[in-house]
């Protein structure tokens, strides 16, 4: 028993081979049409990723703070023109920070929660005496918020006793080395002699020279909030659900709450008109492949008026025309998205080749995820039926007689 | 002569551009009927109307007026959908130009109709065809597409085409018109040979008086009437 393909299929796909040149122009068109979406939306996707992960990488993704200290009028009345400047914020802690952390730590699609008691301070060796934050922190906890020990480059990212983690910046400012010891001092006069244990590169200048992280004790002794905590740090499970649970949290609690997407309004913006343009962008292409094949089926509809006659002679009916015409979009459609996916995967290469980071690394992996292809087929696939649909009905809606006659 | 009638016009009219000041009647009152069998030839000067005649018995034009039956099943009240199936299993066309199908072998242009009818190539339709090929003469051509295969090739393929589903009732128009004297006779022979075998009805356009007068019977067609319905000697052959 040979296999046999069904009438439609089977006269679409020899319409198909039979209109050599044409079907080779609409499968390249179309093919050019998914490797250009391919690509963009993995490129762009990827970029995007590896940007919100760079940014998330050295912060939390929702933070809880104290309320804001704000002036209140001691005479409510609005016959009284006054001035409201709003207060300086001095460090304190967060009321019952324990129950806040528990009820944060309950709330759906939140996966850890790390008290942090941080203030300024100064790190002195010698003569040379730099401004940094004090980070009071439980490290187990904190790990969970920042992944710490993925940037260590000497030592652990454990805290005890008087033994701190540097970054790499302050340690070269300050010619600081594994167990050196480092004095830091407080603008209210305490200090402390602490040893460091771990020094961390956590990719940006500016962390690496001002985060001193301590044990939480110590720095609540140093800051003058026993007991006390300066913020909660959270982390979620979706990074883009950030924003809802902050409002929840604020909600609930009547702290100042903020989620990452806060923070980097203007980074998110960005993202967002990037993605924009990126969809208008295969908007335009999806238009213009679709156009692409619906041209050249209307013009094989009208070279094949006479096939199509002699099929619904011999007892074909529309509906058989109008699939044979459909069938033939759906396979350049489907036929285009494996080979636009090819060449997706074949510039995503070369690319990745030349375009690397400053550390020489690529910029992107040239991988493609099974779902974009997936997608470039369903769309694909669908354009070529939609765009078949006009010349399709046009073939099943042809008269016969005309196409016998001449 | 007690036969089934296989088709039956009365009063049948064929109008273009109906409603419209070029409004023509082509075909003005037919009645006509076609026994089993019979094997009758349709002539008249071109522009009498043979084409639009033989495409409304074919079912591939409706009639503007008058009645049109086809193995006692009248047709105006049969649905689009009917009257493709009915076209498809119940009718072989023949044409003056082949109108074979170039992207398929001939085998598969003579397993189309039943393709068609029963929505993909099988085995039997298969043999049938090869076995219509082979008694047209061309088994040895089956796999070749029509543009490889000469004048009268291509036109009895066409035959064994119009055959493959065992038709009631087979339209030919003009099937010779293109050939030479030689290979006519052939193709006519073959028809000929086909409506004797499996007892359908034939009626063929012909300007041809020497294969007209080989015909059962000779329809005249002038000016969108019929002028004369007469039999042959040629009935009376053996
Ligand atoms: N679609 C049409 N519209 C208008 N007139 C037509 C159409 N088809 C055929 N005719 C006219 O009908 C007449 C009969 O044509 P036809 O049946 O082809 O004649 P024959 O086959 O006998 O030569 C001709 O005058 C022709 O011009
Ligand atoms: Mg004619």
């Amino acid at each position: 028993m040979k296999f046999r393909l069904p009438f439609a299929p089977l006269v679409a796909l020899r319409f198909l081979r039979e209109g050599r040149m044409q079907t080779l122009l609409i499968l390249a068109g179309t093919t050019g049409g998914v490797a250009v979406i391919v690509f963009l939306t993995q490129l762009i996707t990827q970029l995007q990723a590896q940007i919100v992960d760079r940014v998330l990488g050295s912060q939390a993704h929702v933070v809880i703070r104290p309320a804001e200290e704000v002036n209140r009028r001691a005479i409510d009345d609005a016959g009284f023109a006054s001035i409201v400047e709003p207060r300086a914020q001095r460090l304190r802690s967060i009321d019952q920070w324990e129950n806040i952390a528990r009820l944060a730590a309950d709330m759906p699609g939140v996966t850890a929660v790390s008290p942090v008691v941080t203030g300024p301070a100064f790190a002195v060796r010698g003569q040379a005496s730099k401004s940094v934050a004090l980070m009071g922190v439980d490290a187990e906890r904190y790990r969970r918020i920042v992944r710490m020990e993925e940037y260590m480059v000497a030592g652990r990212f454990a805290v005890e006793g008087t033994r701190a983690v540097i970054g790499s910046e302050l340690a070269k400012d300050l010619g600081i080395r594994m167990d050196d010891k480092l004095r830091v001092a407080l603008p209210n006069g305490r200090d402390e002699l602490l040893q460091v244990g771990g020094i961390f590169d956590i990719g940006n200048r500016d962390l690496n020279r001002r985060w001193v992280f301590v044990t939480l004790p110590l720095a609540q002794s140093l800051l003058d909030l026993p007991g006390g905590v300066s913020n909660l740090d959270l982390t979620v499970a979706d990074i883009f659900e950030a924003q809802p649970v902050a409002d929840r949290l604020r909600g609930a609690t009547s702290l100042n709450v903020e989620s990452w997407m806060q923070t980097n309004a203007q980074l998110l913006a960005a993202l967002r008109n990037q993605s924009v343009s990126n969809n208008l962008i295969r908007s335009f292409v999806v238009i213009i492949v679709a156009l692409g094949i619906a041209s050249v089926l209307v013009v094989s509809v009208v070279q094949k008026q006479k096939e199509i006659g002699i099929l619904r002679a011999m007892g074909a009916s529309r509906s058989m025309i109008l699939q044979i015409f459909l069938i033939q979009g759906a396979v350049v459609g489907a036929v285009g998205s494996v080979l636009g996916s090819m060449l997706a995967f074949t510039l995503l290469n070369v690319f990745s080749a030349i375009y690397r980071n400053a550390d020489g690394q690529p910029l992107f992996a040239a991988e493609l995820e099974p779902r974009f292809i997936a997608m470039a087929a369903l769309v694909a696939t669908c354009v070529g039926l939609l765009s078949a649909l006009i010349p399709a009905r046009r073939a099943a809606r042809m008269d016969p007689v005309q196409a016998i006659r001449s | 002569m007690s036969a089934a009638p296989v088709i039956e016009l009365a009063g049948l009219t064929k109008a273009y551009n109906l409603g419209t000041p070029v409004e023509t009647e082509v075909l003005h009152g037919i009645d006509l009927s076609l026994a089993e069998g019979e094997f009758a030839a349709l002539i008249g000067p071109s522009g009498s109307g043979k084409s639009t005649l033989l495409n409304i018995i074919g079912l591939l034009e409706r009639p503007t007026g008058g009645r049109l039956s086809i193995g006692g099943r009248d047709t105006a009240s049969l649905s689009e959908a009917e009257i493709t199936q009915l076209r498809g299993r119940s009718i072989g066309f023949v044409f003056q130009f082949h109108h074979l199908l170039p992207a398929f072998t001939a085998l598969e242009n003579v397993m189309m109709p039943s393709i068609i009818a029963r929505g993909r190539p099988d085995d039997e339709a298969e043999a049938t065809a090869l076995a219509l090929l082979d008694a047209v003469g061309l088994k040895a051509h089956a796999l070749k597409k029509p543009a490889e295969l000469s004048g009268g090739q291509q036109q009895r393929v066409a035959i064994a085409r119009a055959l493959a589903l065992r038709p009631r009732l087979i339209l030919a128009d003009e099937p010779t018109g293109n050939l030479d004297t030689h290979t006519a006779d052939d193709i006519f022979a073959l028809l000929r040979e086909f409506n004797r075998q499996s007892n359908c009805a034939c009626l063929i356009v012909t300007h041809d008086p020497r294969l007209a007068a080989r015909c059962d019977r000779i329809v005249r067609l002038v000016d969108g009437r019929i002028a004369d319905d007469l039999p042959t000697a040629a009935e009376t052959n053996p």
